[in-house]
C-alpha cells in the first residue's frame, strides 16, 4: 500500500482567508460574542480554534474562550484497537454551562468523533447550544451530524485521505488529498 | 511502554520511561475528578475482579471507584466471605474466578509473590494491590504522582522513610521506584525493623537511628504505618517507639521547610504522626487518596482496555474420562 498526492485542496494563504471568513460568520450567526466559546478537538482543531479566536479578537476586540478536548476516553472503537490509544488532558478553564459553545475540528467525515466530542462535553455541564465549525467537511457520514460553518465541502472517495497541515503541529502549511494505491 | 505491559506485579523490573508513562497517563484522570459527571464508558462491558485475599478497604474502594468510573463492572471476592475459609487453594480460587471470564484481576495477598503465582498461571491482566511484604506498586505510583505534583520533578530528592521499613511493602516499592529516579534514600526506625539488608535493595539507600539526623535535610517524609501487634514489651513499647520516632511538628521543623509528608494510610494520630503535622500545610494525605484514583484508572484503562484477550484454548478432555 503506497499512499500518493492527488492534489492540493487549499493552499496556506486560501486556509488563513477561509479562517477569517469562518470566524466572522460565527459572530455573525451567533448574534454577538455573548457567552460563546470555542472547543478545539485535539489535535489540529486547536490550532485552528486559537487562530479563529484571534481573528474574533482582531475585528472585535473581544477575547472569547478557548478551551481543547480530548475524545480517547469517549471512542466508540476502543475495544477492537490493539493496544490502548494514550490520553491526553481536556484543556477548558470555563464553566461549559449555558455556554453557546463552537467545536472546532480539521476534517469532518464519520461524524464520530464529534459524536466523542459531544459527550465529552456533556460530562463537564450543559451547555447552551452546541455547533460545529470544520475546515474541510469530505462527507461519508455515519452518524447524523453536520457542521454549521464550513470552510470547504470536498467530494471524497473511500479510499481517500484528506491531510491537513498546520504550521503548529506539522511545520508546513496546506491541505491536500491523497489516495492509498496498493 | 506500558501498552506491552500486561500486568503490573511490581516497580521493581518496571522501566523508568515505563513509570513515567504511567504517571503522565494519570495526568487526564486527574483532571477527570474535578468533572461533575464522574461516568465514563470506556471500559463498557468489561470486568474487574477483585480478588482480595487479606482485609483491605481504602485500596479495594480504590480500585472499585476507578472500575466504576470507567464503566466496567466489579466482581468482589473477600477473604471473610470467601472459600479460602474452607480450604481451596488459590489457584483454584483464581481459576474459579477466571472462569466468568474476567477482563483484570486486582489481587491483594498475605503471601509475597502471589500475584505473580497468578498472573504465570491465568490468561487475564494481573494488578498487584498489595502481596505480603514484597510490594504494594500503586501506592508508589500515587506517591511519586503526588511528590511529582508538588515538586515539579521526582529527581534529586533526598526522601525519608520512617518506622517499619522490614514489613512494609509501601515502603519497598516506593524505594524501588524514587532510587530509579535518583532520590537519595534514608530508612530510619528502631534497628530490628530496618536491617542492613535493606541498603542493598536499590543504589543511593542508607540507614540512620536517629530521626533527628534522617529528617535533616529532608524534602520528602513518609510516614509508615506502625502496626500495634508488632510494638510489644520488652522489644519495643509503644510509648517509647512514640518517644523516638513519632512525627511532631518540632522534628519536622529539622527537615527542609518544603518538605512534604506522605502517609499510606490508614493512620495512627498520636503513634507515629501528631495531629498537628497529619493535618498540617506539609500533610499530603488526602491528595494521595485522590492520587490513587487517577492511577488505578490509568492502568485499568491501558491493562483492561483495549481488545479482547483470547482466552487460553480449552483442555480437550482425557479420553479415557
Amino acid at each position: 500500500m503506497r499512499v500518493v498526492e492527488k492534489r492540493q485542496l487549499l493552499s496556506a494563504e486560501e486556509i488563513s482567508r477561509t479562517l477569517q471568513r469562518l470566524a466572522h460568520e460565527i459572530v455573525e450567526k451567533s448574534g454577538g460574542t455573548q457567552d460563546l466559546a470555542l472547543i478545539g478537538v485535539r489535535r489540529r482543531g486547536v490550532p485552528l480554534s486559537e487562530r479563529l479566536a484571534k481573528t474574533v479578537k482582531d475585528f472585535s476586540g473581544v477575547e472569547i474562550p478557548v478551551g481543547t478536548i480530548d475524545i480517547t476516553l469517549y471512542r466508540d472503537d476502543l475495544s477492537t484497537v490493539g493496544p490502548q490509544p494514550v490520553v491526553h488532558s481536556n484543556e477548558i478553564n470555563f464553566n461549559v454551562d449555558d455556554r453557546d459553545l463552537v467545536i472546532v475540528d480539521d476534517v469532518l467525515y464519520t461524524g464520530r468523533t464529534i459524536r466523542a466530542a459531544m459527550n465529552g462535553l456533556f460530562d463537564l455541564g450543559r451547555p447552551k447550544r452546541i455547533r460545529l465549525c470544520v475546515l474541510i467537511d469530505r462527507g461519508h457520514r455515519e452518524m447524523p451530524i453536520e457542521a454549521t460553518f464550513i470552510g470547504n465541502s470536498v467530494q471524497t472517495s473511500d479510499t481517500e485521505i484528506v491531510e491537513v497541515h498546520l504550521k503548529e503541529i506539522d511545520g508546513d502549511e496546506r491541505v491536500v488529498l491523497v489516495d492509498r494505491v496498493p | 511502554m506500558l501498552q506491552r505491559l500486561e500486568h503490573l506485579l511490581g516497580i521493581e523490573d518496571l522501566t523508568r520511561e515505563q513509570i513515567s508513562f504511567i504517571l503522565d497517563q494519570a495526568k487526564p484522570f486527574q483532571e477527570f475528578q474535578r468533572h461533575p459527571l464522574k461516568k465514563l464508558a470506556t471500559l463498557r462491558g468489561k470486568t474487574v475482579a477483585l480478588a482480595f485475599f487479606e482485609n483491605s478497604t481504602r485500596t479495594r474502594i480504590s480500585f472499585a471507584t476507578a472500575a466504576a468510573r470507567l464503566g466496567a463492572d466489579t466482581m468482589n471476592l473477600q477473604a471473610e466471605s470467601s472459600s479460602l475459609k474452607k480450604g481451596e487453594s488459590l489457584l483454584d480460587t483464581v481459576r474459579t474466578l477466571e472462569a466468568m471470564r474476567p477482563d483484570g484481576i486486582v489481587i491483594r495477598h498475605s503471601s509475597s509473590g502471589a500475584p505473580e503465582f497468578v498472573a504465570d498461571r491465568l490468561g487475564v491482566p494481573i494488578v498487584n494491590a498489595g502481596d505480603g511484604t514484597h510490594e504494594h506498586p500503586t501506592q508508589a505510583l500515587l506517591d511519586a504522582l503526588t511528590i511529582r505534583d508538588r515538586k515539579g520533578q521526582l529527581e534529586g530528592w533526598n526522601l525519608t522513610i520512617l518506622g517499619d521499613v522490614l514489613h512494609s511493602r509501601v515502603a519497598r516499592s516506593n524505594i524501588h521506584l524514587l532510587s530509579k529516579f535518583g532520590v537519595r534514600i534514608t530508612l530510619c526506625g528502631p534497628a530490628m525493623w530496618v536491617p542492613r539488608e535493606l541498603e542493598t535493595l536499590a543504589p543511593n539507600v542508607r540507614r540512620v537511628t536517629r530521626i533527628d539526623e534522617a529528617l535533616d535535610q529532608a524534602d520528602v517524609i513518609i510516614a509508615l504505618r506502625v502496626q500495634t501487634e508488632r510494638l510489644h514489651e520488652p522489644a519495643l513499647a509503644a510509648e517509647e517507639y512514640i518517644l523516638r520516632y513519632q512525627l511532631t511538628p518540632q522534628r519536622l521543623r529539622l527537615a527542609r521547610a518544603s518538605a512534604l509528608v506522605l502517609h499510606p494510610g490508614p493512620m495512627i494520630r498520636g503513634l507515629e504522626i501528631d495531629d498537628a503535622v497529619a493535618d498540617g500545610p506539609q500533610s499530603c494525605v488526602l491528595e494521595q487518596v485522590t492520587n490513587g484514583l487517577a492511577i488505578r484508572m490509568a492502568l485499568l484503562y491501558h491493562l483492561v482496555g483495549g481488545a479482547a484477550v483470547e482466552p487460553p484454548p480449552a483442555k480437550v478432555p482425557d479420553k479415557a474420562q
